[in-house]
This record gives C-alpha cells, structure tokens and sequence, in this order.
C-alpha cells in the first residue's frame, strides 16, 4: 500500500472517526482515503476552510472525547501551530500527521526533515512538547499510528507523526496487526453536555499566575513521565562499532545500507535510529557513543536532530552530513564522509 | 399570616449564583442572562455545549451551568463545529466578541454560514477591542476614536464598519441571522424572542443561525452608561439596523 493510504487505514483500525483537513503536497491521500471510508465506519470526514479551521475542529472534536486526527505538510503544520498550542495546554488528545517536504516558507514538495526542530521543541508558542514518532517505512507508519492514538489517550496529550514525502508516496507491503496496548482510563473529562452530572469546562489558559506555573509544571511531569516510560528506538549493525550512525526516518532506511555497506568492506559500523523523537532516547543513545567513540549524524536538513545527538552524548566527537531541499543523501556520500571521518580527515565540527 | 407572593423574576437556572464580572453598562451580563432564560425556557441545559471567546467574555463559562469549551481567539466557530459534528444531537452555541468572530475568526464565521453547520453563533459588537483596552475593531464606526485610531477612523486609511450578519445573509447554508439591541425593555424583549429563535433553527436542523447583539462598552468609549446607551441608539444602530437579516424556512435538506 501507499504510505499515505496505509496510514489513513491503520488510523480506522486505531478507532479513529474524525478528520479535518486540508489538501497539500504529499499527504492528500490521507485526506482522500478518509473522505470515502470514513463515512463507511459512521465516522466524520469534513474538509477545512483552512489549516488554522481544521485544527481547532480537532480541538473541538477532541473535547468530546473522540479519537480525531488531522494531517498536514510543513506550510500547514506552521499554520496549526496555534491551535497545536490550545491542544497541549488544554490536554486534549489527537494525532496530526507531518508528511514533512522542502522548506523554508512554500520551499518544495520533495522530502525533507527539516521539520525537525518545529516537531520536538514545541512549534508553537509557551512550554510544551508534542508526543513525536518518526516512521521509517510503510509498516511502520501503521504501527506508529495505532501507536500515536493510544499515547495520545494515555498521556492526554496531541501525538505528531513525522514522516516525509519519501515515506507519504512509497508503497510497500503492509499488515494491520492491532497491538494489544493496555486499557486506557475512562475519559471522564470529555465534554458531552451536563446531563443530570456536573457540568465540565475544558480551557486553554490560566490567567492566575500561579494556576499557569503549576499547569506548566504538572506538564513537564508528564514530558518527564513520557521520557522514562515511552521512549523507543532501533538498533542495526555491529555491537562494537568503530562509527556510530544515527538517523531518524527515511534517512535511517539509508543508513541500514550503509552499514551492510560497512560490513562487506570489513569496517564495523552501527545504526542508531530514534522512533520516539520527543521522548528523545538520549540516555541510550550515550551508551552507545561512548562504545563507538565517533557519530555521524545524517539529517534530510542542514542539522537539526544532530543538536539532540550533541546534548545527548557530551564529549564524544559527532560529525554531520545533510542534504536539504529535497534532495536524498545517497549511500556513497554518506559512505564517503563516514570513510574520511574514520582516517580523521574531516576537522571535527565541519558541519556540511 | 403568610402572604400569598408570586416570584416574577429570579436568576435563570441555567445561570450559576456568581455576579458577573463584567465593568459597569455593559450588556455582557444582559446578553448571557438571556441566552440562560433562552436555554431554561427550551428545556435544553443538559444538552446543550458553550464554547466561549478570546476576550472580555473570558470567563462565560464561569457564568452559566453548562459544559464549556474554551478555545483560541477567532476559533471558537471551528471548535462548535468539531463538537457538533462528534456530538449531532448536542445543543451547541459559540458566544464570540467582534473582534474574535469579525476579525481574525472571520474565515471560520463566513464557513460555518455556508456549510450550514448545525450551530448558534451570539456576537456581541461594542465596536472595540474591550479586553485588550479599547482598540479599533472591524466594527468601530467610521470617525470613532479608539486607542488605534486616535484621530478616528478613516475609511481610506482602515476600511469601512464590518457588517457581518449581513455578510452571512448570502452564504446560502444561514438559516436565521438578526441583529439585537439591549437598550430598551422592548429591545430586550424581540433579543430574546431572536435568541429563541435561533436556538430553534439550529434545533429544528433548518441550518446556522447567529444573533448579533449591540452591546455598549463605557470604559473603553470613556462614556458614562447612559451617554454610552444614548450613543449605541443614535450613532450605531442606524448603521447596523436592528431585526431579523434572514429567516429561511424548511430544513436544511429541504432547502438544499
């Protein structure tokens, strides 16, 4: 199946039967899966007037208690920053999509990674983080997607899925496995109208200085909580590398190869591929470093993730190789810089 | 002895016992009362969601008994929308300012009409910014001084006073649009026979509906609340008409 269209089913199965959108290049299949199934399962499909629309429907939908996601590309994941905001002070649960593509501003719809920074740090405004996942094939993509729903629901907190216009458009073979997730805890906060119960309110601000500081504390508890409970990641290649790679997404499918690559040529190489990007697997990440004592960080942008790597791994040397634009890092140049780091012939820190 | 007394006026059920929290001759607290006489008299409050603004009106869910959601500033039209359609049978009203709805919330007001989105939208224009202290709003009249037009408003320079609800009149999926003044007892009595209505359009499915409802603010048009009553039936009305803008008949898919 295609990315895009595997994601959208494994969204179904995952229970999801809300959707806001808008069209943009590369993740309109989503949109146009939805709209036709949907319906079929008694869900809700509605195309937004806008961006900013279609996040705050999410918002409105997700106060109700429903599962509900959006799906968007860089221009349009800007563009919900705000309501993004909303959601994570409001704690409401969701699952956007970042089928990510070549920016700045409009840039290209050729696959990128340079979303990286808005996905982890916030995106928007004030103290918060999303919950980010990042694919790194089609099968994946379906996993992490029943996976993005149940997060969302446990930790009540909106869940980004950050893949790119590689994963968006590719086909692959996929199965729709549903994991077998713990039960959740009712959702007694949902607003559903009163009733003959007591009424709820769900906002998002809290103009009492002191209401705000405890909000934002009891937030980072949970960011905390997701650090030691969620975190995930994939490791490839020799136990005892000489370079240590890393990479997220597509880049990381790129990196197998260069480590088989690697192999043949009888240097010992290893992968390190975060899956969760916020909880970012620092503390693993380390371990491993110190055991290769070198890392190349290869990014689809001009060195994102690689600031994670260098905070994450303190003093051990970690060298840079990116491509931006759309354009893919391909095996030999990648091989090339790690060959050349290896004979110490790239001064420490030379980024590009 | 006891004295045979009738109660003839009493807070609203649908009102919680805290007073409004709103500044002197503004009908803030006038608009709200109504809707909650308006909701109380339709036997609706267990069913019914408000979803509240960015601005003076912050704090409506602290007022009224019923479930809440609050959003961003300008969304709380989209925010209805993903509540109605999750919740179809719920009653669900969205009470925005004008600059919420009429400004930065203007895409969402002008969409919800035409979609004919199942949902009753109450839009209090005082022609300012209220919260933030009494800036130009897209409703400000042309020659009013305000914090952002100090030599007041020019058309060339900032555009002409938004009229929304007729705006919304073409969009062909709004059912029901008036606009209401609370400055008279009769006044009061058609706004609350509008917010009936409204509420009976969104509940009989006939399409959107939106009650406009002119409301002075004294603080920020440095007026006392009389000048400031004098000065909405003199200068506002006559450019934003009272009465009903639009009353379609049949439902939505009847007419669609």
């Amino acid at each position: 199946m295609k990315g895009n269209e595997a994601l959208a089913e494994a969204a179904i199965k995952a229970g999801c039967r809300m959707y806001f959108g808008y069209p943009i290049t590369p993740q309109t299949e989503i949109s146009e899966y939805l709209s036709l199934r949907l319906p079929q399962v008694g869900g809700v499909f509605l195309q937004a007037e806008t961006e900013v629309a279609a996040i705050n429907m999410v918002y409105g939908a997700a106060a109700t208690g429903i599962r509900v996601m959006t799906s968007s590309s860089g221009p349009g994941i800007s563009l919900k920053q705000e309501g993004l905001s909303d959601l994570a002070i409001a704690e409401l649960p969701c699952v956007v999509v970042n089928m990510s593509r070549g920016g700045p501003g409009v840039g290209n719809i050729q696959p990128a990674q340079s979303d990286y920074f808005q996905a982890v740090k916030g995106g928007g405004h004030g103290d918060y983080k999303l919950i980010v996942l990042a694919p790194s094939s089609v099968q994946e993509l379906v996993d992490l997607t029943y996976r993005a729903f149940y997060l969302a629901d446990k930790y009540r907190n909106p869940a980004l899925i950050l893949g790119d216009g590689m994963l968006a458009q590719m086909m692959e073979p996929v199965s729709f496995v549903e994991p077998n997730f713990p039960p959740l805890p009712p959702k007694d906060w949902a607003i559903q109208g009163k009733g003959k119960g007591q009424r709820k309110f769900i906002v998002c601000f809290a103009l009492d200085p002191q209401e705000l500081e405890a909000l934002n504390l009891r937030l980072q508890r949970k960011y905390r909580l997701l650090e030691e409970q969620e975190t995930d990641f994939e490791v490839f290649g020799d136990e005892n590398p000489e370079l240590l790679l890393v990479g997220f997404g597509t880049v990381g499918r790129i990196l197998k190869t260069v480590v088989r690559e690697a192999k043949s040529q009888g240097m010992k190489f290893a992968l390190f591929r975060p899956i969760t990007l916020f909880p970012f697997p620092r503390r693993q990440l380390k371990e491993l470093a110190r055991k290769a004592g070198k890392v190349l960080v290869v990014e689809m942008n001009l060195g994102q993730m690689v600031e994670d790597v260098r905070l994450s791994v303190g003093e051990i040397p970690v060298y840079f190789h990116g491509r931006t634009g759309g354009m893919i890092p391909r095996v030999e140049e990648i091989f090339t810089k790690a060959y050349q780091i290896l004979r110490d012939e790239v001064p420490y820190e030379s980024g590009f | 002895m006891r004295c045979p007394m009738k109660v003839v006026f009493e807070r609203p059920r649908t009102l919680l016992k805290k007073p409004f929290t709103y500044c002197p001759g503004c009908h803030h607290g006038l608009a709200q009362r109504l809707i909650a006489e308006v909701i109380d008299e339709l036997g609706i409050g267990e069913v019914t969601i408000g979803v509240g603004p960015i601005g003076c009106s912050v704090y409506i869910y602290e007022f009224f008994d019923l479930d809440f959601v609050m959003g961003g500033h300008g969304r709380a039209q989209a925010v209805a929308t993903g509540i109605k359609r999750a919740l179809p049978d719920r009653i669900v009203f969205s009470y925005q300012g004008d600059g919420d709805i009429g400004a930065i919330g203007t895409a969402e007001a002008i969409h919800v009409a035409n979609r004919g989105e199942l949902i009753t939208s109450f839009f209090v224009n005082n022609a300012v910014f209220g919260m933030t202290g009494g800036q130009m709003a897209p409703t400000t009249l042309l020659g009013q001084k305000t914090r952002t037009s100090p030599l007041g408003r020019d058309a060339r320079m900032h555009g002409f006073p938004f009229r929304l609800a007729e705006m919304l009149k073409v969009a062909e999926g709004s059912a029901y649009i008036a606009r209401v003044a609370l400055t008279q007892p009769r006044f009061v009595r058609q706004a609350r026979a509008c917010i009936k209505k409204a509420f009976l359009t969104q509940i009989e499915k006939k399409g959107f509906s939106l009650v406009e409802i002119l409301s002075p603010c004294p603080t920020n048009w440095g007026m006392e609340p009389e000048q400031a009553v004098r000065w909405l039936e003199e200068k506002m009305i006559p450019y934003f008409p009272l009465g009903e803008i639009k009353v379609k008949e049949g439902n939505f898919d009847e007419t669609s």
